[in-house]
């Protein structure tokens, strides 16, 4: 293993307190649980971290495995650090985009590593569509000091991405750069459908070209990628009433109905999405349900025109 | 030929065959994987369909027993079933039909009245079975009954006849429900 890098473990490990330290290594997941096992964690700190770099060495550890610790420390430590907030701003008229996390990564690195010549980029896929990213910024003669990165945390789903501070300030603008060359175009892969065809012959679907339309109807209006996340949706109804039978006390009525519906769920969209191939209801299902990305609202008021 | 007739064709050599008609198409297929886990003499064949007429274009085997399941959670699936009824001849009402409700375990959840199946099941003089499908032991259960209905159905149980079956059936029945 290389002197820097294995310098870098050791001062990475060195950092994780005593009590954290079986914690964040297992959260880690570099060292399996029998290689954890062969360690002793109850000698001085010095000695198990050279204990732990041996290990590493003898993985054959690198770069990428000592910042993904990195950022799991960091992960563990985030209020320890001073975040700022970015907002990225639409376009009025730009189409919501479809996100593909592996997408995003690849071309976020290939666009920075495009910009600098030394940089170190690393990634941890988090909770809630989040993603963790690890800067550290060289120059153009200089190696990446991995002793003062940036972390950019981006909640794929919002227009919010985190970063942590950074002496380079000048680098900020670079990285609101990476994220909307990103954003331009990402092509839609082609994807069949994916079918439940049933292996057992003895069973037949007799409906299997409603089904087959039902899924396509589904795609095209859903898309191929994750819903975003969404828990509720609140219709409210203003209207008079309208009947086919004339007169009745409704009808008359010169005041509108008022009617409050509201859906809540874990993962809205996702459960709309799989309503119609539930059999649950028909497709394509009602454009006020459809809309809601589309629109980015979920608080609709629906009056007579 | 939309409707559905039963005995309208020849039967195919030890084949019994079933029809699941209902809207939700992970129970259905779940209740008849359930079935054809059973050891039977007989060949089983199992159809789904969504809803009633069937495909007209294609050839299918003799059906020896419908049955129409109906998600109590769901006013679609009960909708659905009662439409689909129409399109089945009034000769298969004689011990070829019969009428599964799910989703009676849940009682918060149930849209529809339990009645209602009840009252549907006695127009159309045929039994109602209750069974909570996403239950994989209430499941399996049913799915033995299923099959030793579906035998009778198709005839390969001597001395039994499909209207045997529903007589046998009818009597144990809640004698109140005749005053309806």
């Amino acid at each position: 293993m290389d002197e820097t890098v294995a310098e870098f473990f050791k001062r990475t490990i060195l950092k994780i307190p005593m009590t954290e330290m079986m914690t964040i290594l297992k959260a880690w997941g570099f060292l399996s649980e029998n290689q954890l096992q062969t360690v002793n964690f109850r000698q001085r700190k010095e000695s198990l971290v050279q204990d732990l770099v041996l290990l590493c060495e003898k993985k054959r550890a690198s770069l990428n495995d000592a910042a993904i610790l990195d950022i799991v420390y960091t992960q563990f430590h985030r209020h320890q650090k001073v975040w700022d907030v970015f907002r990225m701003s639409r376009e009025p008229g730009e189409d919501i985009d479809l996100f593909d996390m592996e997408q995003f990564k690849r071309s976020f690195k290939k666009i920075l590593q495009r910009a600098l010549k030394n940089v170190t980029i690393s990634f941890r896929d988090a909770e809630e569509n989040a993603v963790w990213i690890r800067i550290a910024w060289g120059s153009q003669y200089r190696k990446p000091n991995q002793y003062r990165p940036v972390y950019v945390v981006y909640y794929s789903q919002t227009p919010y991405a985190f970063t942590s501070s950074s002496q380079l300030r000048s680098n900020i603008p670079l990285l609101g750069q990476t994220f909307e060359t990103h954003n331009s175009t990402t092509p839609l892969q082609e994807r069949s459908l994916g079918l439940d065809i049933n292996m057992d012959s003895r069973i037949i679907h007799e409906n299997r070209i409603e089904k087959e339309r039902v899924q396509r109807v589904t795609q095209e209006t859903f898309g191929y990628y994750p819903q975003p996340r969404l828990e509720f949706a609140q219709y409210k109804l203003e209207t008079k009433f309208k009947s086919d039978l004339n007169g009745g006390i409704l009808a008359e009525r010169e005041e509108p109905l008022r009617c409050l519906i509201k859906f809540s769920s874990p993962h809205l969209l996702e459960a709309l999405k799989a309503l119609a191939p539930a059999g649950i209801a028909d497709a394509p299902l009602s454009p006020l349900l459809t809309c809601i990305p589309n629109k980015g609202m979920n608080y609709f008021k629906i009056r007579d025109k | 030929m939309s409707v559905l007739r039963p005995l309208d064709k020849l039967p195919g050599l030890n084949t019994a065959t079933i029809l699941l008609v209902g809207t939700e198409d992970a129970l259905l297929q779940q209740l008849a994987d359930a079935m054809l886990k059973e050891d039977c003499a007989s060949e089983l064949k199992v159809h789904l369909a969504k809803s009633l007429p069937l495909p007209s274009n294609v050839t299918r085997p003799r059906i020896d027993l419908i049955m129409f399941v109906v998600n109590l959670h769901s006013k679609y699936s009960l909708r659905n079933v009662e439409e689909s009824l129409h399109h089945v001849d009034a000769t298969f009402f004689l011990g070829r039909v019969g009428f599964l409700a799910t989703g009676a375990g849940r009682e918060s959840h149930c849209s529809v009245h339990r009645n209602t199946v009840v009252k549907l099941a006695h127009t159309y003089r045929s039994p109602l079975l209750f069974c909570d499908l996403e239950v994989e032991g209430f499941r399996a259960t049913m799915a033995q009954r299923l099959v030793r209905m579906l035998q009778i159905c198709a005839g390969h149980v001597p001395g039994l006849s499909a209207l045997n079956l529903l007589s046998l059936l009818r009597s144990s029945e809640n004698p109140s429900l005749e005053d309806l």
